[in-house]
C-alpha cells in the first residue's frame, strides 16, 4: 500500500508569538517552528499501514524553518523518501500551501498515484481552509476528516475508517480508495525515535527536494487579513486570593450565593 | 602418621581412588568453568584492567581485609573468618593433594608441620562457630530476601563437614580413625569443587575476580552503547556480576524500588543473568516495567558484597528499549520536551531566568561577562515554583558573600544526566554538547550547582574541548564561605532536624560532611535517620522516574516511607539538599499526611535563614 | 445577489446541535446589521420536521436528497454550493465541528470563494463583514476581510450562547430543494461506535469537577472525585486525562466529547484549550483553578483560584464539608 504523507510546519506556541511590524502578519523570524501535532499522527497512521500491509511512505512538505528536521525524523521513523518543496515564500495560507502541493504531486514523477493521501485534520494556523479537503478538491480525491483509525486489505480498494464525532461517539466509515484523509489521532501515539537514529539519518539520509510551481494568480488570496494581536481579556476570572484554605471558605460563599451549595 | 594414600579403600588401592577422585573433580570443575569462560569471551569487551595499582589495592582491601562486610554486626566478622578459614585450608589441600598424587616427593602433609597443623585447628574451631552465626542469622533470623535454598544449606554443610573432618583427624588417636578423617576430608573437599560451579559458592572463585575488575569510577553507567537485550550484547563484566552473586538479598533490602513494591528486584536480575551465562534462558534477564523501575540510586551497589554490577545491566536494556522505540507515554514526553525545550518541563528557554524576577539581588549573565564563579542552575530549581525560593535563597546567599557569580541564563540546558539514565544517549550527548559550548564561551574558575544530577553530570561525565572546571555543589561552596567568615550567623537555627542524603552527592561522589558541617554551623543538631550517608534512601525521582507515571499500584512510594523515617525521629524539620528531594519530600508529606509534623526545607533557605540580614 | 446570510444547520442523530443555534445567533446579528434576512439551510434525508426549531431564520431551505442521510463532506459540498448558487447569500455561516468538518472548505473551493475559519465573531465595518478568527490555539487573534463572495465563515464552537439562536416560533417559510447528487455517496456509513455507556451521564449533572492534566496522576482524581461527591456531582475530564486512560471516554469534555452546561464547572488544573473550552463555556458558572495565572482559562472562568490541584481540591471539599454541616445544623 503506497501512502503519501502531507506535513506541514506551524508556529510553536510554547515559545511567545510576535506580531510583525504590519501589525498583520506573524513574525517569521522570531517564530519557532514544530511539526503541526495532527501532522504528527497522520505520519503514524502511516507508518502503522506500512508495518501492517507493507508498500511505502512518501512524505512531502513545505520547505520551512526546521523542516529539515521533521523530515530527518520522518526517515528516521520509516518514511521510505521526503520531498521537500522549495521556492516559495513564507508564510504561506493554506490554500496557497495546498495548491503548490498538487501542483508538485501531479508534475513531479513517481509522487502520484498513490493509495492514500494522509495529513493532519486541522492545524493551528489553517485560517483560510484546512489541507485534507483542499487537497482531495484539487485531486478529485473523496476525502473524510477527523479519523481516528485506518484499515485497509491488501487489494487497497477500500479503506475502513474511524471518524470522531462529538460526545465520545465514533462512526465507522468504508471509503474507496485512493482518498485523501485528515488525521485527528493515530491509532497509538507517535512513536518514539532516539536521538541518536535522527542524528545518524542526517548522515546517511536523503532530502528530495522539487521546485515549488510558480502560482498564477499570485496565490488564492481571497481574504486580507487586517490585523493581528493579542485576544482581548474580556471580563476574565476574578482571582480569590489567599492560602488554599482562605480561598476555598471565600469559594464557598460565592457557590452558597449562587445557589450550588 | 601412616601415608593414608597407602593401602586400600573399599578394595581399590587408596593412590588411584585418589587419582580417579581428583580427575573426575578437576574435570567436572574444569569443564563448567570453561563453560562460563566461553560465554564471557563471547560477550562483548570491556576493559578493567586499567589501573592495576589501585586494583590491588581494592583487592587487597576488599577481599583480604573484607573492609566493607567486616563493618556489619555478626556476620561481618564471621565471614572475615570463614574466609580466612578457607584461603588456610584451600592452601593445604592442594599442598595435599599434590602430596596424595605423587608420594614420590620429598614432601610432608602441610599438617605433619606442626605450626600449620596448630593453624589449621584454631581455623577450624573459629571457622565452625562463624558457620554457627551464619546459621543462625540464616536459619533462625532469616533476613528478608535471603533464600534458605537447598544449595545454600549444603554448602553449609560441606563447609562444616570440611572443617570438624579436619578436627577430628586433628583430635582423633587412633591411627584407623585419622585415616577416615583424611579421607572424608579430601573426599568432601574434592566433591565441593566440583559442585562449586553449579553452586552460588562460585562468588568463592568469581567475587576476588569482581573486585579486582571493578569499575574504578562509580557511576553505574556502562560506555556508550546501543543498549543489549540478548546474553552476548553484555559486556563479559556484565555478565560476570551473574557468576559473582552470592544471593544474599542485600540488594533487595536496600533498593527503594523492591521495597515500595515496583516490579523490579536487583536479586533477580542478578539470577536471571546467571542462568542466562548459564545458557538455562533465552538471556532475557528483565521485562520493561522492571527495567523502568529503577531509580538509578546504586544503593545495591553499594551494599553489595561481591562487587557486583546491577545497574549498568539496567542501563544497557533500557538504552535497546529507548532504541527501539520502546519507551512509553510519559517518559517519551519528557524525553521530546527536553530535546526541544531543553527542559523536562516543556517551557520555553526565556522562562528559565523567570525565577530572578523580583529578585533584589543581581544575577550576572555569564555569557557576558567573566565570572569567578559560574552557577549551573538546573531544571527544577529554574522552572518549579516549589524550588525557586530557595533559588533565590542562593542569590541572595551568594550576594551577601561577595561571591562574584554568574548563570548562563537562558542558554542552560538540562544536564542531560537523568536523560541518560532513561537510557537516551543521544539526547545526553545533544544536551552535553549545548551545554559544554556554551561553558566554553564563559570565562570562570569554579562550576558551582545546587542540583545533584547536574553536579554528577558535569563533574563526572561531560567531555570538556579545553580543561576541565572544578565543580562544587552549594554545600561545598557554602561550607567553604562559612569557614572563610564571609557567611556569618546572625539567627543561629536552633532544635534538631535531619538531613537526607541525596543519591547523586552522596553515594555516586562521597559528599556527605560538607551539608552536615553546614548545618551544624548554622545551629542545627543534625539527628541521622537510621539509613544515612552511603546507606541514605532514594526519594524515587532519580532514573527518569520523576518524570514516569506509576503503572503499578506500590504500597508506598520511596520519598513517603523517607519521610516517615524523617519524622519518626521526632524532629520537625528534614533538610534537603537536592531539588528533587525538595519536591518529592514535599509531595510524600502530603500524602502521608504528616502536615503540619513535618517540614521540608532546602540547605539554602535554612543557610538564608540564619544568616542574611532581611530572610 | 441576495445578500442574505446562509446558516448551515448541522445536526446529528435526530437533533439539531447547540452549535447550529450559536450560527444562527451570530447570523441574525449580521443580517441585522446588513439589513438582510437570515437564512438556514437543512441538508439530510428524511428530517424535515428540524426545521421547525430554525424559527430564527426567516427562511429554511430544506435540502432532501438520499445520498445526504449522512454527513458526508464532498456532497454536503456539492449541495449546499448548488443552493448558494441559487440563493445567491452574502455570506455561508458553517460551524466548525467534527461532524462537518471539511465541509466549509470544500464550499469555499467549489465557489471559489473566500474562506474562514475559527471564527469567534463577525460584524459590519464599512460595509464590509468584519470576522474576529483565533489562531494558534488560541494565542492570537486575527481580523479578517474577505475579497469575495459569498464569504464562507467557520464558526468556533462555544464563542456565543446558542439560547439567543433559538425561537419558539417556527420559521415563516420552508423552501424544499431536490439537489443533483449521485444516488449514494462514495463515503458510506456503516455504523455508529457507542462510547462504552458510562454509570454516570456528565451532561446531566447539576456540578462537575473537571480534572486536566495539573491533577498529575490517575491517584489524585481521588481527590476531585471526594470534592464532587460533596458538592453533589460528577468528575469530568479534558482530553489528555482520557487519553492517558485515567478517566473513561464518556467522562470526556470538549469538542470531540461532551458538551455540558452544568450549574457549576469547576476546572481544575486545565489549562483552557479551545477545544476543551469549545465544550463548556456556556456554563453559568465556571471557577478555574491552576498554578499558571495565565492559564487561557481565566479568561473564560467567572472565578478563579491561581493554586496547586493538590491543595486547593482537599481545602475545598473541606470547606464545602464544613458549610453544609452549619445550614444544616
Amino acid at each position: 500500500m503506497n501512502v503519501l504523507v502531507i506535513l506541514k510546519m506551524v508556529p510553536d506556541v510554547v515559545e511567545e508569538l510576535e506580531v510583525a511590524e504590519n501589525g498583520a502578519a506573524l513574525d517569521v523570524e522570531a517564530a519557532r517552528m514544530m511539526l503541526s501535532e495532527s501532522d504528527d499522527h497522520a505520519l503514524e497512521e502511516a507508518l502503522l499501514l506500512k508495518e501492517r500491509l507493507g508498500g511505502k511512505v512518501t512524505v512531502v512538505a513545505l520547505d520551512a524553518p526546521d523542516v529539515d528536521e521533521a523530515l530527518y525524523t520522518a526517515l528516521a521513523k520509516g518514511a521510505d523518501r521526503v520531498v521537500k518543496i522549495e521556492g516559495l515564500d513564507q508564510p504561506l495560507t493554506t490554500s496557497l500551501a495546498a495548491a503548490a502541493v498538487c501542483e508538485v504531486l501531479r508534475t513531479q514523477p513517481d509522487l502520484l498515484p498513490a493509495d492514500l493521501i494522509l495529513t493532519g485534520a486541522q492545524a493551528i494556523d489553517d485560517l483560510d481552509g484546512l489541507m485534507a479537503p483542499l487537497v482531495a478538491h484539487h485531486l478529485r480525491l473523496p476525502y473524510l476528516g477527523v479519523i481516528t483509525g485506518v484499515a485497509a486489505d491488501e487489494a487497497a480498494k477500500f479503506a475502513t475508517v474511524v471518524k470522531e464525532y462529538s460526545g465520545g461517539v465514533r462512526g465507522e466509515f468504508e471509503v474507496p480508495l485512493p482518498a485523501v484523509l485528515g488525521v485527528q489521532s493515530a491509532e497509538r501515539p507517535p512513536r518514539y525515535v532516539p536521538v541518536a537514529k535522527i542524528r545518524a539519518v542526517m548522515k546517511t539520509g536523503r532530502i528530495e527536494t522539487a521546485a515549488a510551481p510558480v502560482m498564477a494568480d499570485g496565490g488564492l488570496a481571497l481574504t486580507e487579513v487586517l490585523a493581528l494581536n493579542k485576544p482581548e481579556e474580556a471580563g476574565g476570572a476574578e482571582i480569590l486570593s489567599g492560602a488554599p484554605e482562605e480561598a476555598a471558605g471565600k469559594l464557598c460563599g460565592v457557590l452558597a450565593e449562587r445557589g450550588v451549595l | 602418621m601412616h601415608d593414608p594414600v597407602a593401602g586400600t579403600i573399599a578394595g581399590v588401592p587408596a593412590f588411584l581412588a585418589l587419582w580417579v577422585a581428583t580427575l573426575l573433580s578437576l574435570g567436572l570443575f574444569g569443564s563448567r568453568i570453561w563453560r562460563y569462560v566461553k560465554v564471557l569471551k563471547t560477550a562483548r569487551p570491556e576493559v578493567r584492567w586499567d589501573h592495576p595499582g589501585a586494583r590491588l589495592r581494592l583487592f587487597i582491601e576488599h577481599v583480604l581485609l573484607q573492609k566493607k562486610f567486616v563493618r556489619e554486626p555478626w556476620i561481618g566478622l564471621a565471614h572475615l573468618v570463614l574466609f580466612w578459614s578457607f584461603v588456610c585450608y584451600a592452601t593445604t589441600f592442594w599442598w595435599n593433594l599434590i602430596r596424595g598424587l605423587f608420594p614420590a616427593l620429598p614432601l610432608p602433609y602441610a599438617e605433619q608441620i606442626p605450626a600449620i597443623g596448630k593453624w589449621l585447628e584454631i581455623f577450624a574451631v573459629l571457622g565452625l562457630a562463624a558457620l554457627a552465626v551464619a546459621a543462625v542469622r540464616r536459619y533462625v533470623f532469616t533476613p528478608e530476601r535471603l533464600v534458605r535454598s537447598a544449595d545454600a544449606s549444603l554448602i553449609l554443610v560441606l563447609i562444616a563437614v570440611v572443617l570438624s573432618s579436619y578436627l577430628a583427624g586433628a583430635l582423633a588417636t587412633s591411627a584407623d580413625a585419622k585415616r577416615i578423617a583424611w579421607w572424608v576430608h579430601m573426599f568432601t573437599v574434592l566433591g565441593f569443587l566440583a559442585y562449586l560451579p553449579y553452586s552460588k559458592h562460585l562468588h568463592l572463585l568469581a567475587a576476588p575476580f569482581s573486585v579486582f575488575f571493578t569499575a574504578l569510577q562509580r557511576t553505574g553507567m556502562p560506555a556508550p552503547s546501543d543498549g543489549a537485550a540478548r546474553r552476548e550484547e553484555f559486556t563479559w563484566r556484565q555478565l560476570f556480576s551473574g557468576l559473582a552473586c552470592a544471593e544474599c538479598g542485600r540488594c533487595d533490602r536496600s533498593c527503594p524500588a523492591f521495597q515500595s513494591g515496583y516490579p523490579l528486584s536487583p536479586k533477580d536480575l542478578m539470577e536471571h543473568t546467571k542462568r542466562a551465562v548459564r545458557g538455562e534462558n533465552g538471556g532475557a534477564l528483565l521485562p520493561p516495567e522492571a527495567l523502568w523501575s529503577c531509580m538509578t540510586c546504586m544503593a545495591c551497589m553499594e551494599r553489595c558484597m561481591c562487587f557486583n554490577e546491577h545497574l549498568p545491566l539496567i542501563i544497557e536494556m533500557r538504552r535497546r528499549l529507548v532504541v527501539e522505540g520502546q519507551v512509553d507515554g510519559a517518559l517519551q514526553d519528557a524525553l521530546t520536551k527536553l530535546n526541544r525545550y531543553g527542559n523536562s518541563f516543556g517551557s520555553p528557554a526565556r522562562a528559565r531566568t523567570k525565577w530572578t524576577q523580583g529578585l533584589s539581588v543581581p544575577v550576572r549573565d555569564a555569557r557576558k561577562e567573566a565570572v569567578e564563579y559560574l552557577w549551573f542552575v538546573g531544571d527544577y530549581a529554574s522552572f518549579d515554583p516549589r524550588v525557586q525560593p530557595s533559588t533565590r535563597a542562593l542569590a541572595k546567599l551568594l550576594n551577601a558573600a561577595k561571591v562574584d557569580f554568574g548563570t548562563l541564563a537562558e542558554a542552560e540546558q538540562n544536564s542531560g544526566n537523568d536523560a541518560r539514565r532513561a537510557g537516551e544517549e543521544g539526547l545526553f550527548e545533544v544536551l552535553m554538547e549545548k551545554n559544554a559550548a556554551a561553558i566554553a564561551k564563559t570565562r570562570h574558575r569554579w562550576i558551582i550547582t545546587s542540583d545533584p544530577h547536574s553536579y554528577h553530570a558535569l563533574k563526572n561525565e561531560y567531555h570538556w574541548t579545553n580543561g576541565h572546571s572544578p565543580v562544587l555543589h552549594h554545600s561545598e561552596l557554602l561550607e567553604r564561605l562559612m569557614g572563610e567568615g564571609r557567611l556569618s550567623v546572625r539567627r543561629p537555627l536552633r532544635g534538631a532536624l535531619t538531613y537526607h542524603d541525596p543519591c547523586y552527592l552522596g553515594r555516586y561522589n562521597g559528599v556527605y560532611d560538607a551539608p552536615r558541617r553546614v548545618l551544624t554551623a548554622i545551629g542545627a543538631r543534625v539527628e541521622e535517620m537510621p539509613r544515612r550517608r552511603e546507606q541514605s534512601y532514594c526519594c524515587g525521582a532519580g532514573g527518569g522516574r520523576i518524570w514516569m507515571e506509576d503503572t503499578v499500584k506500590v504500597r508506598e512510594r520511596p520519598a513517603e516511607a523517607r519521610v516517615r523515617e524523617a519524622a519518626s525521629l521526632g524532629v520537625d524539620c528534614l533538610a534537603v539538599s537536592c531539588p528533587k528531594d525538595l519536591v518529592m519530600f514535599q509531595d510524600a508529606i502530603k500524602t502521608t499526611g504528616l502536615e503540619g509534623r513535618l517540614q521540608v526545607r532546602e540547605l539554602a533557605e535554612l543557610v538564608a535563614e540564619a544568616c542574611l540580614a532581611e530572610a | 445577489m441576495s445578500g442574505n446570510i446562509l446558516v448551515f444547520a448541522e445536526h446529528f442523530r435526530g437533533a439539531l446541535t447547540e452549535a447550529t443555534f450559536e450560527a444562527l445567533a451570530t447570523g441574525r446579528e449580521l443580517a441585522g446589521k446588513l439589513g438582510r434576512s437570515l437564512e438556514a439551510a437543512l441538508l439530510g434525508s428524511g428530517c424535515r420536521d428540524l426545521a421547525q426549531q430554525l424559527g430564527v431564520a426567516a427562511k429554511v431551505h430544506y435540502v432532501e436528497h438520499p445520498a445526504l442521510g449522512d454527513v458526508t463532506p464532498d456532497l454536503y459540498a456539492e449541495a449546499l454550493s448548488q443552493l448558494v448558487r441559487i440563493c445567491t447569500p452574502r455570506a455561508v455561516l458553517v460551524p466548525l465541528s467534527n461532524l462537518t468538518m471539511g465541509v466549509g472548505t470544500l464550499l469555499a473551493a467549489r465557489l471559489r470563494a473566500p474562506g474562514v475559519n475559527f471564527c469567534t465573531a463577525m460584524d459590519i465595518q464599512d460595509g464590509e463583514i468584519r470576522v474576529k478568527a483565533v489562531l494558534y490555539g488560541g494565542k492570537l487573534e486575527a481580523t479578517v476581510v474577505p475579497r469575495g463572495e459569498p464569504l464562507v465563515a467557520g464558526l468556533w464552537p462555544g464563542s456565543r450562547n446558542p439560547e439567543e439562536g433559538k425561537s419558539t416560533t417556527p420559521p415563516s417559510l420552508i423552501e424544499d430543494f431536490r439537489p443533483q447528487l449521485p444516488e449514494k455517496p462514495q463515503i458510506r456509513l456503516k455504523r455508529y461506535i457507542e462510547p462504552e455507556a458510562g454509570d454516570v451521564d456528565i451532561r446531566e449533572q447539576p456540578v462537575l469537577v473537571a480534572v486536566g492534566r495539573g491533577i498529575q496522576s490517575e491517584e489524585n482524581i481521588a481527590l476531585a472525585e471526594e470534592l464532587a461527591a460533596a458538592l453533589g456531582g460528577a468528575v469530568c475530564g479534558s482530553r489528555p486525562v482520557i487519553d492517558q486512560g485515567w478517566l473513561p471516554l464518556s467522562r470526556q469534555v470538549g469538542k470531540s466529547g461532551a458538551t455540558v452546561k452544568p450549574k457549576m464547572y469547576l476546572a481544575v488544573g486545565i489549562s483552557g484549550a479551545p477545544e476543551h473550552l469549545e465544550g463548556m463555556r456556556n456554563a453559568p458558572l465556571i471557577v478555574a483553578v491552576n498554578t499558571d495565572p495565565q492559564a487561557p482559562i481565566f479568561r473564560v472562568a467567572h472565578y478563579g483560584i491561581v493554586g496547586d490541584a493538590l491543595d486547593v481540591l482537599p481545602a475545598l471539599t473541606e470547606a464545602v464539608r464544613k458549610r453544609r454541616q452549619e445550614t444544616h445544623a
